[in-house]
């Protein structure tokens, strides 16, 4: 993607993480620009899930930067070696701008659906909470689960969890959405629904980073596709292109794997 | 069967129980003061501040209570510095002996019950609050302690039972509770029988009352935990082909359904 749209939404550089010595993630770049949907596909233990967490800052990157909006996230040396944040406010402030949501929906149990929406609006960005409830309740009927507002976590099936935990990631407004696998954990009927409610974000012009499995997303919802393998950027590219033949090799030997 | 000796041994033994009942909520209380001040220092993170709660715990969990109130009211006085210092006119008294190790003890205890509590927060939802943008606090606030609390109600409702049972050991530092006072009826009456039976029926009223108040407690703060609630709406709009439905903006009609609480792991 070219620079000429201004600054990016999204800008990581270089990021690299170790596990145990194990290094997953080698040095990856990239940009997404307002209103991109870049879809992150790879292998399981390709290191796509973890790029996601290093963004947020969920894991702390061993190198390299996060820039969210022209912010970069200030980070300084540790003793031990590697970095960690120089400032916890301003990851906490960078976090809100960034929307997150979990393979595993991670709503809070002993709160109802209209209570985890505006948890963060209320307590985090210290809003009326007057205001509050009205966005969130008009959230949750964009994602089809206002019934479900005084309704507890545990008593909806997964798709409505997930859908309300893209609700609650949307009520804080923010500038990115980062989606963690986000139908993984959800039975097949269940997955319909919550791809709905991605490719009407994406229809609105929502930039949003998707790491996922759903190659139907990939290629008809997204904007751009990359392709991890080994802790790199292994193809990147519109999805007619990485799907056209434009892929590398080990895509295309992924991709042919998961129709096997 | 004396129903005038019961009554009257009954009449004794209810006017002390004012006493039982203040040493037990003075106990509870202190000890729940203690018992935060240590937890926060178990998981501060700092291992020598971390090392000595753990130490703490170990020291008033792993010896008899009747000992360390006997150490606190008979073995201090023993030191003449003790007897010199400020604390004396406060050590010196067995009530006060009694209710500091009481609170002492439960403090190391329901340490432990807060650590259980924090331990089983699920740790997805401290990631949910983390990416949301809370700070640690707000974090501690919001989502952890009430998670925690939850958890460890039912361990710390078994706690405040034993201690109500416990301070029947403050009659051997000479404290006229209730348990004190029926032995003392005993060495007058030799009657220890029917008066061990008045004694143990005062416990177990204030007990019942104590479990009821907890439970409750426990229904109030865990409607997550019942059963889902039902959709089924008023009696006939089945019957005339109106959907089933939850009035938006009602509460969960659950509040007078059974209580169904699924396993909590402990």
């Amino acid at each position: 993607m070219s620079g000429d749209r201004g600054v990016a939404a999204l800008s990581v550089s270089d990021i690299r993480k170790a596990f145990g010595g194990v290094e997953v993630l080698k040095g990856i770049s990239l940009d997404a620009h307002e209103g991109d949907v870049i879809s992150i596909l790879g292998a399981s233990g390709s290191g796509k899930s973890t790029l996601l967490r290093c963004i947020n800052l969920l894991e702390i990157p061993d190198a390299g930067t996060v820039t969210v909006a022209g912010e970069t996230i200030r980070m300084k040396p540790r003793r031990k070696g590697g970095q960690e944040p120089a400032d916890h406010k301003q990851v906490d402030r960078i976090r809100t701008e960034l929307g997150m949501v979990f393979q595993s929906f991670n709503l809070w149990s002993h709160m109802t659906v209209l209570q985890n929406v505006i948890e963060g609006p209320v307590h985090v960005l210290h809003r009326p909470k007057a205001e509050c409830i009205g966005e969130a309740e008009a959230l949750l009927e964009k994602v089809g689960i206002a019934d479900k507002r005084n309704f507890y976590p545990a008593h909806l099936s997964g798709g409505q969890q997930q859908r309300a935990a893209i609700a609650r990631a949307l009520a804080m407004k923010p500038k990115v959405m980062l989606f963690d696998e986000p139908t993984s954990a959800l039975d097949p009927e269940l997955v319909g629904e919550v791809l709905r409610v991605l490719r009407a974000l994406a229809e609105e012009g929502r930039t949003m980073l998707v790491v996922t499995h759903e190659m139907g997303f990939a290629r008809n919802v997204s904007n751009r596709v990359i392709f991890v393998n080994q802790g790199l950027i292994d193809a990147d590219g519109p999805p007619e292109e990485i799907f056209g033949g434009g892929g590398s090799e080990r895509f295309r030997q992924f991709v042919s794997g998961l129709h096997k | 069967m004396d129903f005038a000796f019961l009554a009257d041994t009954m009449g004794q033994l209810l006017a002390v129980t004012p006493l039982t009942i203040e040493l037990w909520l003075l106990c509870i209380t202190i000890g729940c003061v203690i018992s935060i001040f240590v937890t926060w220092a178990r998981v501060s993170g700092v291992p020598v501040v971390s090392q000595l709660a753990a130490a703490y715990v170990f020291v008033f969990r792993g010896s008899p209570l009747l000992i360390q109130m006997f150490l606190l009211y008979y073995g201090l006085s023993q030191f003449v510095w003790v007897r010199q210092s400020f604390a004396w006119p406060i050590l010196r008294d067995p009530f006060n002996s009694a209710v500091i190790s009481l609170a002492l003890c439960t403090g190391g205890y329901q340490a432990e019950i807060w650590r259980g509590g924090l331990q089983a927060v699920p740790a997805r939802e401290i990631e949910a609050g983390r990416a949301i943008g809370m700070s640690r606090l707000l974090l501690l606030r919001r989502i952890i302690a009430p998670n925690a609390l939850r958890q460890a109600l039912p361990a710390y409702s078994t706690e405040i039972v034993l201690m109500m049972k416990s301070t029947a050991l403050a009659s051997l530092v000479t404290v006229w509770e209730v348990t004190g006072t029926a032995q003392r009826l005993i060495s007058q009456t030799y009657r220890t029988f029917e008066v061990f039976i008045c004694a143990a029926i005062i416990y177990l009223v204030l007990n019942f009352l104590v479990i009821r108040l907890m439970r409750l407690l426990e229904y109030m703060v865990s409607p997550h935990l019942r059963g889902r609630p039902s959709t089924v709406g008023v009696p006939g709009l089945a019957e005339a082909g109106i959907p089933k439905a939850i009035v938006p903006g009602a509460p969960p009609e659950h509040a007078a359904s059974p209580v169904n609480l699924p396993e909590v792991p402990r």
